[in-house]
């Protein structure tokens, strides 16, 4: 079966301010970073489980960027999946959560040492909770842009998913809820299309020319872009979440990415051969617009390795929760 | 007096008049229709939803998540069950985030069996709602108890699941929701929707308060000395009747309405046994891993040599549905007769 076809990469790729590329760069290899030391704490036994979102970078940043922060219905409501940390550390979030997380350390801010690395949760930033059954986070979005419909305003609702979890009813679900007639809420429908579900290639599911096109059906306008391509990642993301601030109505964009590292660790954690590299790609690009040199980018990567392993060394040291505390947030506490 | 329906009705529109309740939704749960049992009539913030159970309760948690405080209805607990991931979430949301998050929302579905319903429209959910940490569970017998743990819903900071027996919803109550009309017939003409065009029609609502029943307190329908008989919902009903009739046989059993599922009334039902030292639980789901059966073991754990009998469960069949035919639901679930049959002879066994 041929590769979607990518809508963005027709066009020539429009030019950000060198500030901007800079600072995606930063955060892309800051993100890489991260996800190869979680990798590397579970294979040292420093964590049970990996799953993340390393060959992602290139759409996450851009979105993370363009996400208005906050808490409540005036600000975007975010239904995230387990491969984003690269969008809360582009929102502004410190790495070393995520690290903790991995630990399963009592300071785990996401989950207190109670899920899974990648499974973020931050009620300041509306950011929901990150949950392993895939694709229910499709059914929730509606509700938080019924909300913010009603408030009135620019914000919106962001949901991510996987193109594998695209078979689950709950997308349906979504496309069903947010465009009702008369009654179209402003969600912004992410697909990041990696191609897998765990070792099942979507060639053997998706019957649908492209998945977005599942999104015409129901009158939702739609793109197919490259979401390995910073730059038409943040170009494609602006313009369909000033459609989604401005209209009050759906949009969904199909990203197409890389999984460079496999599904999981249950999958073995390794660097696949093949994929895309997002980073490798737009570095060179970065270099030969002369934005940044060879030596200024490796310099980057040293920085975030240094300090993303004291933050780890850190974690390591940290406490894990105290056994009887399995009964502390049943309910309701109060916060 | 008024029936379960509306006293259901009449809670939400205390709910979105004083409680903030902003959406009150589900498949036909706005007008013309109002509910398939009529329960959502004439409300402000009622709405009509796609036939989508899961969208329905992804919906809720949304509008819970992002400040709303939602009513969601699942039209029959028969249908709920693919929902299961969603109310498992919504459960869990708070304690996977360590307290992070709440969900203040309250899903009502109707269960059990006795309306000749079928294979689909004759489902319990209790076994399966009390098999889901994080939720609150009420599952009132009466029209007072059904407006009074509903409005407490609506107050609660966390997920609520409040299930009516589909039996009981047209049954009028002993007691009035406070601030309805003496006569039902005037009670009808303010709040039940007429036949035909309602394109024009609104209800008048009588001055309601904020009568409410404490979640987690069950109620001593009847005091007695013999028998403790702890249930909720329609086979309480049942008992209260079955109670009233052994006592001209002179057998003195002490009914509990347990009301809130969970968290339960735990405190209610140990002063009973410990004063009965005999002990019957009686529900109409299914009786394999039966919300009945933790009682049983709870009161085996705790109160053991305060027995003087085995504590028994009377429950519905294990079988796969409920059967069509009048034969084949009254052999299915529990019946008076046989609730009366049990306690009888759990107040004749000896040590």
């Amino acid at each position: 079966m041929s590769r979607p076809r990518l809508v963005g990469a027709a066009k020539p790729a429009p030019s950000l301010a060198p500030e901007l590329l800079v600072r995606m760069h930063d955060l892309m290899v800051k993100a890489r970073v991260l996800e190869e030391r979680l990798i590397q704490m579970y294979k040292q036994g420093d964590g049970y489980f990996w799953i993340g979102g390393p060959g992602e970078e290139a759409f996450n940043v851009p979105l993370g960027l363009l996400i208005k922060k906050g808490r409540g219905p005036e600000y975007d409501f975010l239904h995230f999946h387990y491969r984003q940390s690269a969008t809360l550390l582009a929102m502004g979030e410190e790495p070393i959560g995520a690290l903790r997380q991995m630990k399963n350390t009592v300071t785990d801010p996401y989950s207190g040492g109670r899920n899974l690395a990648g499974h973020f949760s931050k009620r300041e930033w509306n950011i929901v909770p990150v949950t392993s059954p895939i694709e229910v986070q499709y059914a929730m979005a509606p509700g938080t842009a019924l909300a913010q419909k009603r408030l009135g305003g620019d914000a919106i609702s962001i949901v991510t998913g996987g193109d594998a979890g695209t078979a689950e009813g709950d997308f349906a679900s979504c496309l069903v809820w947010s465009s009702r007639p008369g009654e179209e809420l402003p969600v912004l429908i992410i697909v990041t299309h990696n191609k897998w579900g765990i070792s099942t290639p979507s060639s053997q599911v998706q019957g649908a020319r492209t998945i977005a096109d599942r999104a015409t059906a129901f009158g939702i306008r739609n793109k197919v872009i490259d979401g390995n391509d910073p730059v038409v990642a943040y170009r494609e993301l602006q313009e369909a979440m000033e459609y989604v601030r401005k209209e009050r109505k759906p949009f969904l964009i199909e990203a197409n990415v890389s999984r460079l590292y496999g599904h999981s660790s249950a999958s073995g954690a390794n660097m696949v051969e093949g994929e895309q590299d997002c980073i490798t790609a737009f570095e060179e690009r970065l270099e030969a617009g002369k934005i940044l040199s060879r030596k200024e980018m490796d310099a980057v990567r040293e920085r975030w390795t240094a300090e993303i392993a004291a933050m780890a060394k850190l974690a390591r040291e940290e406490p894990q929760p105290a056994p009887e505390s399995i009964w502390n947030h049943i309910y309701w506490e109060g916060k | 007096m008024a029936n379960m329906a509306q006293a259901i009705r009449m809670a939400l529109h205390y709910g979105e008049t004083h409680l903030g309740v902003t959406d009150i939704f589900g498949e036909d749960v706005g007008m013309p229709l109002g509910g398939v049992f009529t329960q959502t009539q004439g409300l402000e913030k009622s709405w009509n939803s796609p036939l989508d159970e899961r969208g329905i309760i992804g919906m809720a948690m949304g509008l819970a998540m992002a400040g709303a405080r939602p009513v969601a209805e699942i039209q029959f607990a028969d249908y709920i069950y693919n929902t299961i991931d969603q109310l498992k979430l919504a459960g869990n949301a708070c304690w996977s985030t360590n307290g992070d998050w709440n969900l203040p929302m309250v899903v009502m579905t109707p269960v059990g069996a006795g309306i000749r319903g079928s294979i689909y429209h004759s489902h319990s959910f209790d076994a399966v709602m009390t098999h889901i940490p994080g939720w609150k569970v009420l599952l009132p017998s009466n029209p007072l108890d059904a407006y009074g743990l509903l409005v407490s819903a609506m107050q609660e900071e966390n997920p609520v699941m409040f299930l009516p027996p589909k039996a009981l919803m047209r049954i009028r109550g002993e007691e009035p929701i406070p601030g309805e009309p003496e006569d039902p017939r005037e009670l009808s003409k303010m709040i039940d929707a007429p036949l035909g065009d309602r394109s024009k029609w609104k209800a008048r609502w009588p001055e309601l308060t904020g009568y409410s029943v404490p979640i987690g307190k069950g109620r001593v329908v009847r005091e007695g000395s013999q028998v403790t008989v702890v249930s909720y919902g329609r086979t309480l009903v049942m008992c209260a009747e079955a109670a009233k009739q052994l006592a001209a046989e002179g057998i003195d059993a002490e009914v509990i309405d347990l009301r809130t599922l969970w968290p339960y009334d735990w405190d209610m039902i140990k002063a009973s046994i410990e004063k009965t030292g005999r002990a019957l639980f009686v529900n109409e789901d299914t009786e394999v891993t039966n919300f009945g059966e933790h009682l049983i073991r709870r009161t085996v754990d705790e109160l053991f040599y305060k027995l003087l009998a085995p504590p028994r469960l009377v429950a519905g069949k294990f079988i796969p549905g409920i059967g069509l035919a009048d034969n084949l639901e009254r052999a299915s679930v529990p019946q008076q007769d046989e609730i009366a049959q049990a306690i009888r002879s759990l107040a004749a066994e000896q040590p």
